[in-house]
């Protein structure tokens, strides 16, 4: 294996797990890595000169991970129980009011600061239920727009707006218990 | 003009991020934060997000973070 080959090869650990975080599905997180290193390794002067490796390895990897969203639109528009959820009933009264009023958290300075947050955040993030993880992460991650990410995964703009809603709900609460209460994510 | 609640308040701050938001919507939503603290709570809470959102944006398209 050539030295370049060797580079690549052993990024492969994480650009798998960044794979697997917005497909949410090993067989195709597999696929779009597979397909990654197969590019780069048969174009290597794409790289010469440009940037870092990872940089330019993860930006062919959007695009792979895309293409996998688009083979299996629809299995990735499913909803779960756990997407379906309705978090607005249990933060609200039915009168629209906090059951319970939101805490501080400080300054984003002093969080931002710490890696164990992102630890938090990560599990948090893959803690969301299937779909919304999905949409979330499009949006997050993949930079996409809303109106691409309906096209993409073939839904409504209100169910959308639903999903990604309810995982920002869900992501602020898991941060509220496992990192500003101190308790650990369980 | 309308009066928001808590939770049609939070669903526009989330959407802000997302969707240029009216300005009639803007309006309502600035007289609720203006009466309510919780949901001001909740507005520096989103922004911490937001921020460390980017944050873990770019760690993860950059070399910068090797975490495993």
């Amino acid at each position: 294996m050539s030295a370049f080959a060797a580079q690549v090869e052993s990024l492969r650990p994480q650009l798998l797990r960044y794979a697997r975080s917005q497909l949410r599905n090993d067989a195709w997180a597999e696929d779009a890595v597979s397909e990654t290193l197969l590019a780069a390794l048969e174009r290597p002067q794409a790289f010469a000169g440009q940037s870092q490796l990872k940089t330019w390895l993860v930006g062919i990897l959007k695009h792979k991970v895309i293409d996998q969203l688009r083979r299996h639109t629809r299995e990735c528009a499913l909803l779960s129980d756990d997407d379906e959820t309705d978090v607005d009933e249990l933060l609200f009264k039915a009168d629209g009011h906090w059951h319970e009023a939101p805490q501080e958290w400080g300054s984003p300075e002093q969080t931002l600061g710490q890696r164990q947050f992102f630890e938090v955040l990560e599990l948090c993030m893959e803690r969301l239920p299937q779909t919304q993880g999905r949409v979330f992460m499009m949006r997050e991650w993949l930079e996409l727009g809303t109106d691409e990410i309906c096209k993409e995964l073939s839904i409504t703009s209100t169910n959308l707006w639903v999903l990604l809603h309810r995982a920002r709900l869900r992501l602020r609460d898991c941060l509220q218990q496992g990192w500003f209460s101190g308790r650990p994510v369980a | 003009m309308e009066q928001y609640n808590c939770r049609q308040a939070t669903r526009l701050m989330l959407q802000e991020r997302d969707r240029e938001l009216t300005s009639t919507e803007r309006a309502a939503l600035q007289f609720h934060l203006g009466i309510c603290s919780a949901c001001r709570k909740f507005q520096n809470q989103a922004e911490l997000m937001r921020q460390a959102m980017a944050r873990w944006r770019s760690d993860r398209n950059s070399d910068k973070s090797d975490s495993p």
